[in-house]
C-alpha cells in the first residue's frame, strides 16, 4: 500500500506545483485549478477512450489546461477584474464544458482500454507492478520538475518571479506585465491539468467533481512543504513541493485508516485540510513575528552597546 | 526631448471626488537637463510624473519624446527609455529574489527569451558593480533582507545598469537616514555626470534645489509657476525663492516650513 501512497503523492504533486506558480512565485490567487484539473482528466480519458496514444493524450491534457488558465489570465487582464475573481469565472465555466469533454456524462471509466497504469508493469516488468507503477510516476513528475526548474531559471521566468514579488519593478524594466500573467497562469494550469490526466489513469475514471476542493489540498500541500526548510531556490522550492504532496496524502491515507479510531471519516477531510491551511498560516504569522522581534532585540543591544561606547 | 503640451490631468471626472491635479502643463526638457521639482504636497508633482512615465492616462494634451508621441503609450514601453526611481524602497527592487535575480532582470529592458544569461562570468560582472555599494558578497541573499538604503542604492545600479535615456527620481532619498542618503544622492550624481543622463528630480528641499541641478522649476495647486535656469538659478538663495513664491502666488503660509523645508 505504502507504494500507492507515493504514487498517489506524485500525481498530485504536479498540482502542487501548479499551485504553487500561480499562489507563490506570481502572487495570483488562482481558483482555475479546480476546474482545469477536471478538464485534464477529462480530455486524457476521452482521448484514450478515443483510441490516441497515452502520451498524445498527456499533451492534450496539458494544453487544455494551458488554455483554460490563458482564459483566466485575459479575463483578468483585460477587464482589470481581480484573479480570484477571474478564477472563479473560469472554473465555473469549466463545469460545463467538461461535462461536454466527457459526453454529457459526470463519469467517464477508463475499463477495457490501455492506460499508463496498465502499461507501466508491462514496460518495467523486471519490477513489481505496484513498484512499476512508481517508478513511470516518479520519471514523469523528475521530468517535469526539471524543466519546470529550467523555465524559472531563464531570463523569462526570472522576470515571472521578479512580477510576482514586483509588479511595479517589471513595469520599469519595459516588459508588459499582462504577458508574463498569460504565460504564467496557462503553465500553471497546464500542469495541473496534466496531474488531472494521470489521476484518471491511476483511479481509471474521469469524473466532473474531481477538482472540488483542489486549491485548498494543494495550498495545504505548499505550506506543509514549507515547514520541511527555506530556500529561494527554485529547485529546493519545487522539491518541497513534491515532498509536501507526498506527505499530504500520507497524511489522507492514515486519516482514512486509523480516522475511525478518533471518530475521524473521510467527510471530514475537507474541514482537516482547512484547518491545517489555516494552522500553517497562524505558525507562518508566528515565525514572522518572533523573528522581527528577534530582530528589534539585536537592534536594541546594538543600540545599547553604542551608547556605552559614547558614554 | 521631452516635450509637454497643454498637459491636463482631472481625477475622478464627473464625480463628488473630482480633481484636477495638473492645469495646462506645457514644459520642454531639453538633453542633458537635470532638473529639480520643488512644490508643497499636493502641488501635482507626482502627478506630473505619473503622466511623464504614462502611470496615468492624460485628461487633455500631448507628451512627445524624443519627436515621437508617446501621450498613449503604455507605462512598460515607455520604461524602455524612462528610467524611474520611487521614494518607496520597496518598489524598484522584488524582495523575494536574490540580488543577482533581480540584477538579471534589470539588465536587458523589454520582454525577456527562454535562455539562461545568469552564469558565474555574469556574477563577476554584478560582483564588480555591486562594489560599489558594498553588497558584492551579497548576490545570493534575497533583496528583502537588504535595508532600504541598501535597496535604493541597488535599484540605482540597476537602473544604471538598464541605460536609461532620462531618468525620473520621485524624492528617492526621502525614506533613507542622513548617511544614506547622501550616499545614494552621490550614486545618482555620478550616474547622471556618467551617462550624461537628461534628469528630473522632486525634492522638498530647496536649498538642494538651488545647488543640484541645472534648472528648477516650482509647482503649485496644478501649475508651474517658476522655472529657472543657468544663471539665474546659479544666483538664486532660499530666501530669494520663498519671495518669489509670495511674489507670484500673492498669498503666505504660516511659516515657511509649511511650504518647504529649507535644510
Amino acid at each position: 500500500m505504502i507504494e500507492g501512497i507515493f504514487v498517489d503523492g506524485l500525481i498530485f504533486s504536479l498540482m502542487v506545483i501548479g499551485i504553487l506558480i500561480s499562489y507563490r512565485i506570481l502572487d495570483f490567487a488562482d481558483l482555475t485549478c479546480d476546474g482545469s484539473v477536471a478538464t485534464g482528466a477529462a480530455v486524457a480519458t476521452m482521448a484514450i477512450v478515443g483510441g490516441a496514444p497515452i502520451s498524445i493524450a498527456l499533451v492534450l491534457a496539458f494544453i487544455s489546461g494551458v488554455i483554460a488558465g490563458m482564459v483566466t489570465a485575459a479575463i483578468h487582464n483585460k477587464l482589470k477584474i481581480p484573479g480570484l475573481l477571474a478564477g472563479i469565472l473560469t472554473m465555473t465555466m469549466l463545469y460545463s464544458i467538461n461535462l461536454r469533454i466527457l459526453g454529457n456524462k459526470a463519469n467517464v471509466p477508463l475499463l477495457r482500454v490501455p492506460t499508463l497504469y496498465t502499461k507501466l508493469p508491462d514496460f518495467f516488468s523486471f519490477f513489481k507492478p505496484e513498484i512499476a507503477s512508481l517508478v513511470g510516476t516518479l520519471l514523469v513528475v523528475l521530468a517535469v520538475k526539471s524543466l519546470v526548474d529550467l523555465w524559472f531559471r531563464t531570463d523569462l521566468g526570472v522576470s515571472m518571479g521578479a512580477m510576482g514579488g514586483n509588479e511595479q519593478m517589471v513595469v520599469s524594466q519595459g516588459i508588459n506585465p499582462e504577458v508574463l500573467k498569460l504565460m504564467g497562469i496557462g503553465l500553471s494550469n497546464g500542469l495541473i491539468a496534466l496531474s488531472g490526466g494521470l489521476l484518471a489513469q491511476y483511479q481509471g475514471f474521469a469524473d466532473a467533481n474531481l477538482g472540488q476542493g483542489m486549491v485548498v489540498q494543494g495550498l495545504a500541500a505548499i505550506m506543509i512543504g514549507e515547514f520541511l526548510f527555506s530556500s529561494n531556490r527554485i529547485s529546493l522550492i519545487t522539491l518541497r513541493a513534491i515532498f509536501g504532496a507526498i506527505i499530504y496524502k500520507a497524511l489522507l491515507f492514515f486519516g482514512r485508516k486509523y480516522g475511525y479510531l478518533v471518530n475521524i471519516t473521510p467527510n471530514d477531510f475537507k474541514l482537516l485540510t482547512g484547518i491545517l491551511v489555516i494552522v500553517s498560516l497562524f505558525i507562518a504569522q508566528g515565525r514572522s513575528a518572533a523573528s522581527s522581534r528577534g530582530a528589534r532585540k539585536k537592534v536594541l543591544a546594538r543600540n545599547k552597546v553604542q551608547e556605552e561606547i559614547d558614554a | 526631448m521631452l516635450k509637454l503640451e497643454n498637459i491636463t490631468k482631472v481625477f475622478h471626472p464627473g464625480t463628488v471626488n473630482e480633481k484636477t491635479a495638473l492645469i495646462d502643463i506645457n514644459l520642454h526638457i531639453r538633453k542633458s537637463d537635470v532638473v529639480c521639482i520643488i512644490g508643497s504636497n499636493g502641488s501635482g508633482k507626482s502627478t506630473l510624473f505619473n503622466i511623464i512615465a504614462g502611470t496615468y492616462p492624460v485628461t487633455n494634451g500631448t507628451i512627445t519624446f524624443d519627436g515621437v508621441d508617446i501621450t498613449h503609450k503604455a507605462e512598460y514601453r515607455r520604461a524602455m527609455t524612462i528610467g524611474r526611481i520611487f521614494q518607496d524602497p520597496t518598489k524598484g527592487t522584488a524582495a523575494n529574489m536574490s540580488v543577482e535575480d533581480n540584477m538579471i532582470t534589470a539588465e536587458t529592458k523589454g520582454m525577456k527569451r527562454l535562455k539562461i544569461s545568469l552564469n558565474n562570468a555574469k556574477r563577476e560582472e554584478f560582483r564588480e558593480i555591486l562594489k560599489q555599494i558594498g553588497l558584492e558578497s551579497r548576490l545570493k541573499d534575497n533583496v528583502g533582507l537588504l535595508s532600504g538604503g541598501q535597496r535604493q542604492a541597488l535599484t540605482l545600479l540597476m537602473t544604471a545598469m538598464s541605460r536609461p535615456k532620462m531618468l525620473l527620481l520621485d524624492e528617492h532619498t526621502a525614506a533613507l537616514d542622513p548617511r544614506n542618503a547622501q550616499i545614494v544622492m552621490d550614486l545618482t550624481e555620478r550616474f547622471i555626470s556618467e551617462q550624461k543622463l537628461t534628469a528630473l528630480m522632486v525634492t522638498h528641499n530647496m536649498q538642494f534645489a538651488i545647488d543640484f541641478g541645472t534648472r528648477l522649476i516650482m509647482m503649485d495647486e496644478g501649475q508651474i509657476i517658476l522655472d529657472v535656469s543657468g544663471e539665474e538659478k546659479k544666483d538664486l538663495t532660499v530666501d530669494k525663492l520663498v519671495r518669489l513664491f509670495k511674489d507670484i502666488r500673492k498669498k503666505t503660509y504660516a511659516t515657511d516650513a509649511a511650504l518647504l523645508t529649507t535644510n
